[in-house]
């Protein structure tokens, strides 16, 4: 994304400097694996090379969804996920008068600012009446649609993929909308509806997969010396509260410890801890801890403060039997991890976490504080009389977290 | 861009040609009267002479290169008879420095009968020149700037990569420039100290032994090209803006006779603020001024979103243009010592030298309070006000050179070498720049003190001419900002200043400063160390969960900015000094494993 926009180069996103493999001891090869034989313990690559393993830590990563639609197979139609799903949308891009995108997601807003980021007109087709509804809460949802459509993208809700049209050449021209039939002329054609693991390639070797390679919480597979992590993994018995394939950073970062643990002969069982995440839609920044629900069970409550500019939020969902708390969305402002996990794990009350907000604060310095603001909010609608009773200071924190 | 960008654009590469063109616009008839300006009788009526002799007086020059080779030449015949007459006839009145002509004195004649005999359209249009090259280049510049205000806030990084003024050159043409320039520098380091070997030689030693040992900490093994090695990046307008700028300091430093028709147009605004002419430093400080407010904006137009950088940026305009330019211009005026009183030593390297503590001293109570207040600033100033809030209070909120680098060199600050090579470099250098200043001061101390110029084979009067030339102007002009469209906006902070390594220490080991990491929401995009101008790998760090602790950081802030997490923060914390909270960060794995 950041290449395509300019703001770094390919080896910049690079994690390590190049002599880092060397002296950590690792051989990094690149190629093609296409056949993996369990039984020899050996991977055959593309340029006819093989290698052999004792322990083999499969990290196959995601392929972008696509569901069978006409012409999802031609030119200028690509998800977002590969350099070489970037080095396409590079290639079409001169030129290019419109790209349209499909599939309301992450990704979806992060090839729709790549576009944006060289002034080229775009469309995108979501399935939901708002923006990523089936996740963000209503409020937050309506927040990121008003910004999609202050950057001017061609937002339209509520509407599916039909076809994509062939110019006759191969080549994508434009889509056709299913509800409206409207045809819309483009030049390249997004497909961000989600990705699923990248397994194919492995069907039929005697490796479990449902839709990902199945894995117990050692992350170990069926098959012996075989670990299976990141977004082709599938936990068979998840965490409460955590879905089986989790396709994000740092479960697979997670996963990676883990498994290395295990694969060297120390059992570790993984234990993602409590739910986070975070994204950018285009200016708005987001984090979301604990249990933040698009379509929440009746026992979870929500307290929401929005700004009257309309960019910047704070909900807290708590357990509305206990009045503890279950979760934080935050919009347009940085709250502090540690803080909020803290809280999470100790079950807080609501009411403490109101008046001891500032230490989950993380916004740079000199920036505006809605503790007040959210406080203030809060008594009135409850007609309580809560004070501020923690200001934002680091030595406040390191008390916080060390007690 | 829209057109009214467009129009800026062009208004100011107008006016970068016009002012390039101003150099080449006078001509130049030397009169007698020209010469008033030498106070000394036995040498202005030498030089008269040997000019009527030579023909020079009264001929009419077009370019000022023809006008200065003359006139040199008639100064050393002068200089050469002068001599003669001194040994042939020694006379008793007079004192032997007061009648030989020495080359120190050579400069101020040149470039003040330049300003004298300078005539034609720059002289008599000052102001029409001030209006075409000032003027013009700040229309433009806020006719390129205002209308980004108009834009969303939010990170504006969009394309710098893409552009061939802020994406960098290859890696080996980079080498080659700065190999270039550095063996050029010691070459008319050479000339400049007067045909002695000795300086430039231990220098260019010293620069070798600093490669060895950096190649030294890279066994074989572990060699690989440094991160910005061979990546295909040619950034040809970067390329021409550095040489200019290059070429620029080079000018201003070593050849201020070439640029006396600059120095005209801005006598104006010089005699309005100190009633004087403006000398070379007078334009220099000028333009540093208009350059930081001009892209000072461009800064707070770009990160408007972020209240901390906008009150950082307009703490440079105000220190810069208050207390940098218009204060010791005033003091002049008023009489008292041109001062800089937030320019502290050892960045300030000649507030030590003899003839400026006497100058001081020689000014009554306000001069004693500066003194007093420049040694109080580096005993007391820096390590309390850095132990509190880190080196940034100084380097980029305060610094004049940090201000031009977050205001001007904003654009270039991703040209930063992140690899490790660059970091050894890094630190052999700038803590060498500071024993250097060190030494060069405490002989300078020792020599104001007792008298006695010489300690060993060290001259105090060469140590402090050798160390202006390479670090003063070489390092901090030619290389520091001369070299921001190809080394990023810090190279001098970074690798060359002595503040900054004292500052730097102090940060290091005792200060309640950190860029503290958020939990585990890194994602590792790379945004904080391609941002960083210092740079440092951030990236490093923060997937690790770790806060960073690093000497060479200035507190600029970006990283945080540019972040697309919120997971960095600049953050001030007495409780955790020297553990700085390590054990609590939010690393699962970690936890399991230290629960067994």
């Amino acid at each position: 994304m950041y290449i395509y926009m300019g703001h770094m180069r390919k080896v910049d996103t690079q994690p390590y400097e190049p002599y880092f493999w060397e002296k950590n001891r690792i051989d990094l090869v690149q190629d093609h694996v296409f056949k993996v034989d369990f039984n020899k313990k050996s991977l055959n690559l593309k340029s006819g090379k093989s290698i052999s393993y004792d322990k083999l830590i499969l990290s196959l990563g995601s392929k972008s969804n696509m569901f069978g639609w006409p012409g999802q197979d031609l030119d200028a139609v690509g998800g977002l996920y590969s350099m070489q799903d970037l080095e396409q949308m590079e290639a079409y891009s001169p030129e290019l008068k419109r790209a349209v995108i499909v599939g309301g997601g992450l990704i979806g807003i992060e090839m729709a600012e790549m576009f944006r980021s060289r002034d080229i007109p775009v469309t995108m087709l979501v399935r939901e009446e708002s923006y990523w509804s089936n996740i963000l809460p209503k409020e937050e949802s309506a927040m990121v649609t008003r910004h999609i459509n202050d950057h001017h993208i061609d937002l339209r809700l509520g509407v599916n993929l039909e076809e994509i049209v062939d110019d006759g050449n191969g080549k994508a021209c434009a889509v056709i909308v299913k509800e409206t039939g409207e045809r819309i002329e483009c030049g390249y054609v997004g497909l961000t509806a989600g990705v699923s693991p990248n397994v194919a390639f492995l069907k039929d070797t005697g490796l479990i997969i449902d839709k990902g390679i199945t894995v117990n919480n050692n992350l170990e597979t069926n098959i012996a010396d075989v670990y299976a992590i990141g977004d082709c993994a599938q936990i068979s018995e998840p965490k409460p509260g955590r879905r089986p394939i989790e396709a994000i950073w740092y479960t697979g970062r997670m996963m990676g410890e883990v498994a290395a643990y295990n694969a060297c002969g120390k059992p570790v069982t993984y234990d993602p801890g409590i739910w986070f995440n975070s994204a950018k839609f285009l200016d708005i920044e987001y984090q979301v801890y604990g249990d933040v629900l698009a379509n929440p069970p009746e026992h979870h409550a929500t307290f929401y403060w929005e700004h009257p500019d309309g960019d910047k939020a704070i909900r807290l969902v708590y357990d509305v039997n206990d009045k503890t708390i279950l979760g934080f969305n935050v919009m347009g402002i940085r709250f502090r991890h540690e803080v909020c996990e803290k809280w999470l794990k100790e079950k807080t009350p609501l009411e403490t976490i109101i008046q001891d907000l500032s230490l989950a604060n993380f916004d740079p310095e000199f920036y505006k504080q809605y503790e007040q603001d959210l406080l203030d909010a809060y008594n009135s609608q409850h007609g309580t009389s809560l004070k501020l009773k923690k200001k934002r200071k680091l030595d406040q924190v390191i008390q916080f977290l060390k007690a | 861009m829209n057109t009214i960008q467009k129009l800026g654009i062009g208004l100011f590469l107008l006016s970068i040609i016009i002012f390039t063109a101003v150099l080449g616009l006078n001509t130049y008839n030397l009169s007698e009267s020209a010469l008033d300006h030498i106070s000394n009788d036995t040498h202005r009526n030498t030089i008269i002479k040997q000019a009527k002799d030579s023909g020079v007086l009264g001929k009419e020059y077009n370019s000022n290169i023809a006008f200065i080779s003359d006139f040199k030449s008639i100064l050393k015949s002068s200089q050469a008879r002068l001599e003669e007459s001194y040994k042939a006839n020694p006379p008793e009145d007079v004192d032997e420095w007061d009648y030989k002509l020495g080359d120190w004195m050579m400069k101020d004649y040149t470039i003040n009968s330049l300003k004298a005999t300078g005539d034609g359209l720059v002289s008599n249009n000052p102001f029409l020149f001030l209006f075409l090259t000032f003027g013009l280049g700040i229309i433009g510049g806020l006719l390129f700037i205002i209308p980004k205000y108009k834009a969303l806030p939010g990170i504006k990084n969009d394309n710098i990569y893409h552009s061939s003024l802020t994406r960098g050159l290859r890696f080996t043409p980079r080498v080659g420039i700065l190999l270039a320039v550095i063996i050029g520098m010691l070459v008319y380091g050479f000339k400049y100290m007067g045909g002695v070997i000795f300086w430039p030689l231990v220098t260019a030693i010293v620069a070798i032994l600093i490669t060895l040992l950096v190649f030294s900490h890279e066994k074989k093994k572990e060699t690989g090209p440094p991160r910005s090695a061979s990546v295909p990046v040619t950034g040809w307008i970067g390329f021409f803006a550095g040489f200019y700028l290059i070429g620029f300091y080079i000018l201003l430093y070593w050849m201020p006779e070439y640029i006396t028709n600059w120095t005209t147009i801005v006598d104006p605004v010089s005699n309005m603020l100190s009633g004087k002419d403006a000398s070379q430093w007078f334009l220099y400080g000028l333009m540093y001024t208009v350059i930081v407010l001009v892209m000072g904006l461009r800064m707070m137009s770009k990160y408007r979103h972020n209240k901390y950088q906008r009150v950082r940026t307009a703490s440079v305009m105000f220190f810069q243009t208050g207390i940098a330019f218009l204060l010791p211009e005033i003091l002049t005026r008023l009489n008292y010592p041109y001062y800089d009183f937030k320019n502290i030593w050892p960045l300030n390297y000649t507030f030590f030298f003899d003839w400026n503590i006497n100058n001081l001293i020689e000014s009554g109570g306000l001069g004693i309070f500066m003194l007093v207040w420049g040694i109080v600033l580096i005993i007391l100033g820096v390590p309390i006000i850095t132990y509190f809030y880190g080196k940034r209070w100084y380097c980029s909120w305060v610094c004049g050179c940090g201000g031009l680098a977050e205001t001007l060199g904003d654009p270039f600050r991703q040209l930063s070498d992140k690899s490790i090579r660059a970091w050894q470099y890094e630190r052999y250098i700038i803590h060498g720049v500071l024993v250097f200043a060190v030494v060069m001061t405490a002989l300078v101390l020792y020599h104001f003190f007792t008298g006695s110029t010489r300690i060993l084979f060290l001259d105090s009067g060469n140590v402090r001419q050798w160390y202006g030339f390479l670090i003063g102007s070489a390092f901090a002009g030619v290389i520091g900002t001369g070299f921001y469209p190809l080394m990023g906006n810090r190279t001098w902070c970074r690798f060359g200043c002595p503040l900054a390594g004292y500052l730097g220490l102090v940060q290091k080991f005792k200060s309640r400063f950190r860029i503290t990491t958020n939990g585990g929401q890194c994602i590792s995009c790379g945004n904080c160390s391609t941002h960083c101008e210092m740079g440092i790998d951030v990236r490093h760090y923060a997937q690790r969960g770790q806060n960073i602790v690093r000497s060479s950081c200035v507190g600029c802030g970006v990283c945080a900015a540019v972040c697309p997490r919120g997971v960095l923060r600049l953050e001030n914390g007495s409780s955790d000094i020297g553990e700085r909270v390590d054990e609590i960060k939010n690393v699962h794995i970690k936890d399991l494993i230290n629960a067994e």
